[in-house]
């Protein structure tokens, strides 16, 4: 049943934290594992829209590998060169002011994503569907239940060039088709985004806690990875429709012994990452 | 003139039962808790709100019985997720929501600000979001006729409450950090209040005019009100609670536990001054700046 931990904004928030990795002498935790996939899709030089929860840590950790270059934007107005000197709980934390390159306003972070400067937005939702489209508005089962809305998330989805969605990885969290198109992705398939006049982009990849699925030229998604200890029947039984493959489904690369000191070196309590 | 007004005074000359208020408008940074609580307070009846994200304060009122509609892009607690009070409304009650996006809420107060009808933007194209919502018609470029955008309407509210470090007496401002749509929704505004930390003399205001992004013909009251925002931060104030979020997370599942919190925070403390004692010193003091980041001095002379 969708609760309130399904509502982030941004994030796969607390669902992700109590799991535990498949494997079972694991060395680091599910949630330290989606974050490093999503530090993967960080490329150097990136303008990224950060968000918060794990994808804030997935900026820091890119920051500090493979993605030096990387700068992220946040929709109060901040733009950032250096990761936030502290971990912080919303983008608008004073730690998150202090040093930034610049501090202006929602307006002109906007319009540099609809101008098409903004190369990758992560995302979180309650529901994504099989063509990557996202609902973060309301979930229409035998009562409505109300969610907090798109935030940032819409323009986001609808604006950067590519975007990555962080998900708890359940059946009813998968439907075939989203009960609300809060965030679009490839709508009903290929081409959908042109004939509706989006500029540009859709979704990269999605991570969730079982696998990681991307989309092909006909928009669809396919399961590109499985994490370690997940067997490829879960995943394929948690989601809502008849889910496709990859030409090879290998396991979901386990975090560097670099990227898990920088995740804990950030997340010191494991607020987010535990 | 001195605009200078108490809390009580200030919600009661300017905030109307049924108007629309705009507030949060620097996303999660001073949020006017402490004028949401007086409206609370005055049982202002059928309002509109206003804002991109709200936080926990438009569930606060919303949970208090002041609200009829909200104009929002996202209504929760940023930090724990939903606001209980924000989905009873909904769920239970059908209250009406104006779906926005955070882009989109800021186009609608710039086109306010601007006093054009509408401004046009490519976000949301397919949308669900804009599915029967007034504040979303589609248009075609004049300059490309195949190009296809929405026109967001414009919009003017009644009233906006922000709450800053600095102002004078005439509600020239100061504020520094993340602005949000804090600059559109006062310029849209019919009638502005501004809480702030401090007041001060209009030579500070003057001395950096960049820095001032209110002025004060904008406004028509100011008031002082120190850890008017708590528990959302106030840069080089303090920092913001997060103890505070968790805990009205918790405390307000239930309706019933909603009405104790705001009888604890609210309805127990006549303003503002008694909800910090009722805060404690310690909590106070531990929010407190613990390393100041003064900018450089910036030479305006001639």
């Amino acid at each position: 049943m969708m609760t309130e931990t399904t509502t982030d904004r941004v994030g796969t928030g607390a669902l992700a934290r109590s799991v535990e990795p498949g494997s079972t002498n694991a060395t680091y935790t599910l949630s330290e594992l989606m974050v490093c996939a999503a530090a993967r899709d960080i490329k150097d030089g990136d303008l990224v829209f950060v968000g918060m929860r794990l994808p804030l840590i997935a900026f820091v950790v890119a920051k500090k590998t493979h993605a030096p270059s990387a700068i992220g934007l946040f929709e109060n107005g901040v733009i950032r060169s250096t990761a936030a000197p502290e971990l912080i709980y919303t983008m608008a934390d004073p730690p998150n002011i202090l040093g930034a390159t610049q501090c202006l306003d929602m307006l002109s972070v906007m319009g540099l994503l609809q101008s098409g400067r903004v190369d990758l937005g992560f995302l979180g939702a309650a529901e994504v569907d099989r063509f990557g489209n996202l609902n973060s508005t309301q979930v229409n089962g035998a009562g409505t239940i109300r969610l907090p809305g798109s935030g940032g998330a819409c323009d986001i989805a609808s604006l950067a060039h590519r975007f990555v969605v962080l998900l708890d990885h359940k059946k009813e969290r998968l439907p075939e088709r989203v009960s609300f198109m809060t965030s679009p992705g490839f709508g009903d398939g290929q081409g959908w985004r042109k004939k509706v006049g989006l500029p540009r982009g859709g979704p990269s990849a999605v991570i969730t806690t079982k696998t990681v699925l991307r989309f092909g030229d006909d928009g669809e998604a396919y399961a590109d990875s499985v994490h370690p200890g997940i067997e490829l029947e879960d995943v394929l039984s948690n989601t809502g429709w008849k889910l496709q493959l990859g030409k090879t489904v290998p396991q979901t690369p386990e975090p560097s012994p670099e990227e898990l000191q920088a995740i804990r070196e950030y997340d010191k309590e494991g607020f987010w990452t535990s | 003139m001195s605009k200078l007004l108490s809390m009580r005074e200030a919600i009661a000359d300017l905030v109307p039962d049924g108007c629309s208020v705009a507030m949060g408008l620097q996303m999660e940074q001073m949020i006017p808790f402490a004028a949401g609580h007086e409206i609370i307070r005055q049982k202002k009846r059928n309002l509109t709100l206003i804002g991109p994200i709200s936080d926990i304060l438009f569930d606060q009122l919303i949970g208090a019985g002041c609200v009829e509609q909200v104009i929002a892009a996202w209504v929760g607690n940023v930090m724990m997720g939903s606001a209980y009070n924000f989905r009873r409304a909904v769920e239970q009650d059908g209250m009406k929501v104006f779906n926005m996006t955070n882009f989109t809420i800021a186009l609608a107060l710039q086109a306010g600000a601007m006093g054009v009808p509408f401004l046009p933007t490519k976000t949301a194209l397919g949308s669900d979001t804009a599915k029967g919502n007034h504040f979303f018609y589609q248009i075609f470029s004049p300059f490309a006729p195949t190009e296809s955008l929405w026109a967001v309407r414009a919009l003017n509210p009644d009233v906006t409450i922000v709450h800053v470090q600095r102002a004078d007496s005439e509600g020239n401002a100061h504020c520094w950090g993340n602005f949000g749509v804090m600059l559109e929704g006062v310029r849209a505004a019919k009638r502005v209040i501004v809480v702030a930390e401090e007041i001060v003399d209009p030579e500070v205001i003057a001395s950096d005019a960049n820095r001032t992004v209110i002025p004060g013909f904008l406004v028509n009251a100011v008031v002082e009100c120190p850890y008017g925002a708590h528990p959302s931060p106030v840069q080089g104030y303090y920092n913001r609670d997060n103890d505070f979020f968790r805990e009205y997370h918790e405390q307000t599942k239930t309706k019933t536990g909603s009405d104790a919190w705001l009888d604890r925070w609210v309805y127990g403390v006549p303003d503002h001054e008694a909800y910090s004692d009722q805060l404690g010193a310690d909590r106070v003091e531990a929010l407190g700046v613990k390393q100041h980041a003064y900018a450089a001095q910036a030479d305006f002379g001639y």
